[in-house]
């Protein structure tokens, strides 16, 4: 092998990652596979991937406070800037990559057609927005603080407040979804959806830290969450991290 | 960390029952926030290629259709060709996208992809992989997004020497990634979470 491209992308850590079936989140029970994956080298097909431009980002997209408002309004809730570094498995950042996020408002509620809490609808607030990464691999957008919301999975389940990533990164492979919590909600450790993640220092990977350095005074929190992307396999001549 | 400096993948986490709203924000009934929904159109009047349709359903283990995944699709133009930095072969068809985003229907779960036949990719050792688009599924209920490929059941040939294909055993199972025609142009490609007709999922 004498390129990064030829050696593919490191396969999922399964152990690392959440199982098909996590049983407590009922949910997956009837929706996991239950053959075992068929496990194979990445081809061309997953090494390439879509490229998100500029051009298709508008201008109030990563300012959920504003983006679905009415002039001159915004949306209720806490002020909170959310940023963090994308880098792969190799410690590289990955640059211009889309980053969507989506998210209840400050009462707990969706602005969706399947959602039924009581909590009200803010007019204000969509709860979707998106960013690129920078070219140093840096994100951040602008939102209202979520709050917990109840869900019917158990008889007296609730959600920790969190905001959901979609992120795209160089490669098919690497698309994720997650979920981002907030540091010190003392519902992460009973949500069976958090739980399904094996390893506490992998759930631990999954909370944001409040910023007070980045904070913007007199105006609005912030907190800081960092993501990783597959990374590339490399050879052994070839195992230092590019741009060292 | 691990010994060798390899960073840990951050953990996924599921989509969940909402993923409409920050992935097809017009599509769940937000407007005015994007212009239009991501990877809405694969294709134009100019896109090379024959036109194909896809559509199928999501079962769960109950028989039950997915009334809330969303479905994105990656594959490469008529000629074979990624629209991606990574394609070093030439260059893509500048009016196809590659890249597409569709919705399970709320009420019959139904999802419909209007694209082109793909051409062939090169397995990493040469050999040609048979026309496929990668699927990559989400849903409430989903861990961690399943990945699988939509090959062509009219494609006999080339689906009898893809080195993917070619590596699912037992052979029964192989049916499960091909779409079946179904009128001009159209195929049908159910999935099925669980069960007997399990389609096959990658680790990949």
């Amino acid at each position: 092998m004498s390129s990064d491209q030829s050696s593919g992308y490191l396969p999922r850590d399964r152990a690392w990652q959440p199982p098909a079936l996590a049983p407590d989140y009922k949910s997956s029970r009837l929706r996991s596979p239950r053959q075992p994956l068929l496990i194979l080298p990445t081809t061309l097909s997953e090494e390439s991937g879509p490229v998100f431009g500029h051009d298709v980002i508008g201008p109030h997209d990563d300012d959920l406070i504003h983006n679905c408002a009415a002039d001159g309004r915004s949306a209720l809730g806490p002020r909170i800037l959310v940023h963090g570094h994308l880098r792969d498995q190799s410690g590289r950042a990955v640059p211009n990559a889309l980053i969507e996020v989506w998210q209840a408002n400050a009462a707990g509620r969706y602005r969706h057609p399947n959602e039924t809490y009581i909590a009200p609808l803010d007019p204000n607030f969509g709860g979707c927005g998106r960013c690129l990464t920078d070219g140093d691999g840096y994100y951040r957008f602008l939102s209202i603080q979520p709050a917990p919301y109840p869900w019917p999975n158990g008889p007296n389940s609730w959600r920790p407040a969190h905001i959901h990533f979609s992120l795209f990164g160089e490669a098919f492979a690497q698309r994720l979804i997650t979920q981002m919590y907030f540091e010190g909600d003392p519902l992460i450790p009973l949500c069976p959806i958090v739980n399904a993640i094996p390893r506490e220092d992998a759930i631990d990977t999954l909370i944001a830290r409040l910023d007070m350095d980045a904070a913007l005074p007199m105006d609005m929190l912030a907190w800081r969450f960092d993501l990783t992307l597959r990374g590339r396999a490399q050879t052994y001549f070839e195992n230092r991290p590019e741009g060292l | 960390m691990t010994d060798d400096d390899t960073r840990h993948e951050s953990p996924s986490q599921t989509a969940g029952p909402y993923v409409h709203i920050g992935c097809l924000p017009n599509w769940s009934g937000i407007a005015g926030v994007y212009a239009e929904d991501p990877g809405s159109r694969l294709i134009n009047a100019d896109t090379r290629g024959e036109r194909v349709s896809v559509a199928g359903r999501i079962f769960d283990g109950d028989g039950a259709p997915v009334l809330d995944a969303v479905i994105e699709v990656w594959q490469a133009d008529a000629a074979g060709l990624y629209p991606s930095p990574v394609e070093t072969r030439g260059a893509a068809d500048p009016n196809f996208a590659g890249w597409g985003r569709i919705a399970t229907a709320f009420d019959s779960g139904e999802f419909r992809l209007d694209t082109i036949r793909p051409g062939r990719v090169p397995y990493p050792d040469g050999r040609p992989q048979a026309p496929h688009i990668n699927c990559w599924i989400v849903a409430r209920g989903i861990n961690v997004g399943l990945q699988t490929r939509v090959y062509f059941a009219d494609e006999a040939d080339a689906n009898a020497e893809d080195p993917v294909l070619s590596s699912i055993k037992p052979r029964a199972r192989l049916d499960t990634l091909l779409a079946q025609p179904d009128g001009e142009g159209g195929f049908r490609f159910d999935i099925y979470l669980q069960g007997e007709r399990e389609t096959v999922f990658f680790d990949i």
